[in-house]
């Protein structure tokens, strides 16, 4: 099927906020995925060296991080929801 | 705390579970589901993924590899909090096309395929296997650990015994409680609220294990995270390759596993609770690992060396005298189990009986009347029923083969492996259109036999069911095929190796072959809905036609889905319909519809070979799918032409109007004209009538005589130029006039103008380029002349600056000559530039030219017969006129000559 419809190129203020809120809803995972990844970086220095509780703290922390934004921005597009629910289109 | 109570309470809460559940589906029956259906309800069922592996495993697991554990639930927690991209597509192609499993959408995407169901069906049986046996042993472990107390020390049988009474118990609450409708989309609404009390229990449990012993034995956070730090457990190990596959390996296999699918997609009730779960989901992850780290720090400084990890979270609060906590704890425990062994049974049973019991009986039944007549709806619920009873054996099977050992606990992983093997084929089909069903078929079955080869058979053990010699020399002793070593890629951790090859060449043959080869028109039509699942567009629908009544089709579905449920949708459309009766016509939209009623009960695949066997099977063709996207294409061209047209009307439109603007004021004018020729012509008459009775009367000087004649005269020809004029354009305008070809030289043509028009009272100065006046014209020259004089006497009669100054200006270009007249005036106003070509037109006060206004519009008539042009020149220092003259005159006035 071709796309025949031919959607609106800009929006009004609020749709146009509901779009990129849903672009950080997007990017949420890969902000984890590197905030994750950085404790690869630690495990290689000094074996004495010990990554004990902080190492803990620091991934229990991102975790929350990522907990909250996740609920912040799933409130956010709630609260403004049913503008529109296209997955494609304008900016 | 006696073992028999142990049991006591142990029934109770099972009695507690079915009573809710029952409660829970009656209320469902009479339509109270509001609370049923909520975001939290849904976001507590999605916890089946914590299963006993987790309640108890989790703390094993971090005594043994410290912070490794924590991966588990971050790959689902990413998933979770990145649900836009995946989870959200998921959630609406299983609503949308009404799906009843994960090989149910594998299927249905790639065509309905019965193949690719049963492919998918008997991966995720056999991965799923393993792990029911792993919940049966935790079961058995934790009584085990009641019944030491009382200084029983339970035997092989013992543990056998207890297995199968679980196992039993289990399989009677799902068949009870899951396989009691068949529709799959009306939710198991007894189930989902047991696993949602399940879910709370085991939260509460696990939290206050990890309260006490953070702030019961340990004294708070400070000092836990000191003896975290003094403890033996190596948080980190440097193995990184771990961390990143595992983090990948849980967040697929929540996707992928089949219990999952089920309370993710198929339980799901609306989709605005993924708002909801898409944070309190992790955040419940997060609860649930949060004190796993200090409970096994805790354990292994309390409890004797040699005492069992994966047990902490029962045998802490023992030692420590907690019997109430340690209860608690082992119906934590207990719930995690069970219900992860129900809704994973469920979900296999259902695609057990959907993609392979079913499509095998079908194809006993030759004719198409076997549809109508057999019993389909007790063939498909019995089936189930014997599917939930024959997984629970196998799992029970392999507890009792695999003997319950640690070997057990490994294989939670493993198992998460084999049930990844259906991502590619997942995400690829929600993507891709391009992926066909033997890419999807090639890739599944190349990861299943690499995951059987590298990871599944060596976890029997060492010369289990791979000997020692294949596993160092390599099958046949072609030693790139070690299982732990495939190509000759050692050294890698044997998870890691088996993850990263199977997922590697499971995707890379998925891709390959998906090129390679044609899909059929079904899955394209449904490959097409997959991917555009978001945009509304128009599908072609999958049957063209019906060479069968409405009535089989009822009768049919009556067997499938009970006759009242049928009945009703059947009615409905025929209501929508516009039909009277609850027969309505059958269209290949209502057999669409009605498969897709069907697919919710029985499967996609199942469903089109019974409707495909009652309406003689004709289905969608290439043409159709081609036929429907021209349709798309004409409407799309069909509205741009509309649009074009309506843009060129508007255009017309524009053009009419300024037409309209024109005439108007040219209608104006020329009334204005007639008063004024009316005017023009009166005076002169006026004069001389009254100077003619003067001369008739006689009685006069000879000098008044003569002046008055004069007068008359003078008026006479005033007369005759006006009506000269009048005659001279008409001629013009009708193209009577014949022009008579000269030679001459444009200074010698301006001379004679400048002498024409009358410049004797030198008041006009006038500034010419001689040199530029060089030019031999070949062309009507007294005409030209005429053209000439008119404008140079414009000057000079409308010229308003207090030194009147013209200047002539000859320009030659490629396309002929420009001749310029431009005087120092204030020029004529914007909006007259337009009229003043036109007859009868005058800017000026009409007393001070002393003509009609039928100047301009001759010359301009001549030039457009000389083939040139006169034009106003605008924004120059006052009125500016440009001749303009062509080089080879092409005008149709030459033929005329």
């Amino acid at each position: 099927m071709s796309r025949q419809k031919t959607q609106a190129i800009f929006l009004e203020k609020a749709s146009y906020r509901k779009r990129r809120l849903r672009d950080a809803a997007k990017l949420v995972p890969f902000l984890g995925i590197v905030l994750l990844a950085i404790p690869l970086a630690w495990s290689s220095n000094a074996p004495d060296d010990r990554i004990g509780s902080s190492g803990l703290l620091y991934v229990f922390g991102v975790w929350v991080l990522l907990i909250v934004l996740a609920a912040v921005l799933s409130v956010w597009m709630r609260s403004g929801h049913g503008a529109d629910g296209q997955d494609t289109g304008a900016n | 705390m006696s073992f028999n109570a142990l049991i006591v309470v142990a029934l109770g809460y099972v009695v507690f579970l079915f009573a809710i559940a029952f409660i829970a589906e009656r209320r469902a029956a009479n339509g109270h589901s509001n609370w049923l259906s909520s975001p939290w309800i849904y976001t507590l069922s999605l916890s089946i993924y914590c299963t006993a592996w987790t309640f108890y495993g989790a703390v094993g697991y971090a005594a043994r590899s410290g912070l490794e554990f924590v991966t588990i639930y971050l790959g689902p927690t990413l998933v979770m909090v990145g649900w836009w991209w995946v989870v959200r597509r998921l959630v609406r192609i299983g609503r949308a096309q009404r799906i009843t499993s994960i090989a149910d959408l594998v299927s249905s995407r790639f065509g309905k395929s019965t193949q690719l169901g049963m492919i998918v069906t008997v991966i995720s049986v056999i991965a799923a296997t393993p792990y029911i046996a792993l919940q049966l042993q935790s079961v058995t472990l934790s009584f085990a650990v009641f019944a030491q107390i009382e200084g029983v020390t339970w035997d092989q049988p013992d543990f056998n015994v207890t297995a199968m009474w679980v196992a039993i118990g289990l399989a009677v609450f799902t068949i009870i409680f899951g396989t009691r409708n068949l529709d799959a989309n009306e939710r198991h609404h007894g189930v989902v609220i047991a696993i949602a009390v399940e879910a709370i229990v085991k939260l509460l449990a696990l939290v206050a294990v990890g309260v006490f012993v953070v702030w019961g034995i340990a004294g708070g956070p400070g000092e836990m995270l000191t003896r975290i730090d003094n403890s033996d457990i190596e948080l980190w190990n440097d193995d990184s390759g771990r961390w990143i596959s595992l983090i990948f390996l849980s967040g697929a296999a929540f996707l992928c596993l089949p219990r999952m699918f089920q309370v993710l997609v198929v339980e799901n009730a609306d989709e605005r609770h993924l708002h909801v779960a898409s944070w309190a989901f992790p955040l419940y992850l997060f609860m649930m690992s949060l004190f796993v780290v200090p409970i096994a720090v805790i354990g292994l400084d309390l409890l004797p060396a040699g005492s069992n990890p994966d047990l902490f979270v029962v045998t802490v609060p023992l030692s420590q005298g907690q019997g109430g906590l340690a209860l608690l704890s082992f119906l934590g425990g207990f719930s995690s189990a069970t219900s992860m062994v129900i809704v994973a049974t469920i979900a296999l049973a259902t695609m057990v009986s959907n993609h392979i019991v079913t499509p095998v009986w079908l194809s006993f039944q030759a004719n198409q009347h076997a549809v109508m007549s057999g019993d389909v709806r007790n063939v498909i619920l019995l089936s189930r029923r014997l599917s939930v009873a024959g997984i629970m054996v196998l799992g029970f099977l392999y507890y009792r083969v695999s003997g319950g050992g640690t070997a057990l606990a490994a294989i939670g992983l493993i198992s998460f492996t084999g049930a990844v093997q259906i991502l590619p084929a997942m995400i690829a089909g929600m993507f891709w259109r391009g992926a066909t069903g033997v890419g999807a078929a090639a890739g599944l079955l190349t990861g299943l036999a690499i995951w059987m080869w590298t990871l599944f058979l060596p976890s029997f053990g060492v010369d289990a069911v791979i000997s020692q010699a294949v596993m160092e020399n390599g099958l046949m002793g072609l030693s790139w095929l070690r299982p732990q070593a495939l190509f000759g890629v050692s050294g890698l951790d044997p998870l890691v190796h088996g993850i990263m090859w199977s997922m590697l060449l499971n995707a890379t043959m998925l891709i390959i072959c998906s090129l390679v080869t044609f899909p059929g028109p079904l899955e394209r039509l449904q490959g097409a809905q997959f991917v555009n699942v978001f945009e509304h567009s128009s599908a072609a629908p999958a049957w063209t036609g019906a060479a069968t009544g409405a009535e089989d089709l009822l009768i049919m579905s009556q067997r499938i889905l009970g006759s009242t449920e049928a009945q009703g949708l059947f009615t409905q459309e025929a209501v929508r319909q516009g039909k009277v009766g609850y027969l309505p016509e059958v269209t290949p939209d209502f057999i669409e519809r009605l498969e897709r009623e069907l697919a919710g009960s029985v499967g996609a695949a199942t469903a089109h070979a019974m409707i495909g066997q009652l309406i003689g099977g004709s289905s969608v063709s290439v043409e159709d799918l081609i036929a429907v996207a021209d349709e798309a294409a004409q409407i799309l061209e069909y509205s741009n032409r509309l649009e074009a047209k309506s843009k060129e009307q508007e255009q017309t439109a524009r053009a009419l109007r300024a037409a309209n603007d024109k005439l108007t004021a040219l209608s104006i004018q020329k009334d204005a004209f007639l008063s004024q020729i009316s005017h023009e012509l009166r005076t002169p008459m006026t004069s001389i009538r009254s100077f003619s009775d003067i001369l008739r009367d006689g009685e006069m000087g000879d000098e008044d005589h003569a002046r008055y004649a004069s007068i008359i005269h003078d008026e006479a020809v005033r007369l005759t130029r006006l009506l000269d004029d009048l005659l001279d354009l008409s001629v013009l305008e009708n193209g009577q006039v014949v022009l008579h070809e000269q030679t001459g030289k444009l200074s010698d043509l301006l001379d004679r103008a400048m002498r024409a028009a009358g410049l004797h009272d030198g008041v006009l100065q006038v500034s010419r380029d001689r040199a530029a006046e060089d030019i031999t014209l070949t062309a009507d020259l007294d005409r030209l002349a005429q053209v000439f004089i008119n404008l140079i006497s414009n000057a000079s009669k409308y010229c308003d600056a207090a030194e009147p100054h013209l200047r002539i200006k000859v320009i030659e270009d490629k396309d002929g000559y420009a001749v310029d007249f431009i005087d120092n005036g204030s020029g004529i106003a914007r909006k007259n530039q337009e009229l003043i070509f036109e007859k009868f037109s005058r800017v000026a006060d009409g007393s001070k030219a002393g003509g009609a206004g039928l100047g301009l519009a001759i010359c301009r008539e001549i030039m457009h017969r000389l083939g040139g042009d006169v034009l106003y020149l605008a924004g120059q220092d006052g009125a500016a006129f440009r001749v303009r003259l062509p080089k080879v005159k092409k005008s149709e006035a030459l033929e005329q000559t």
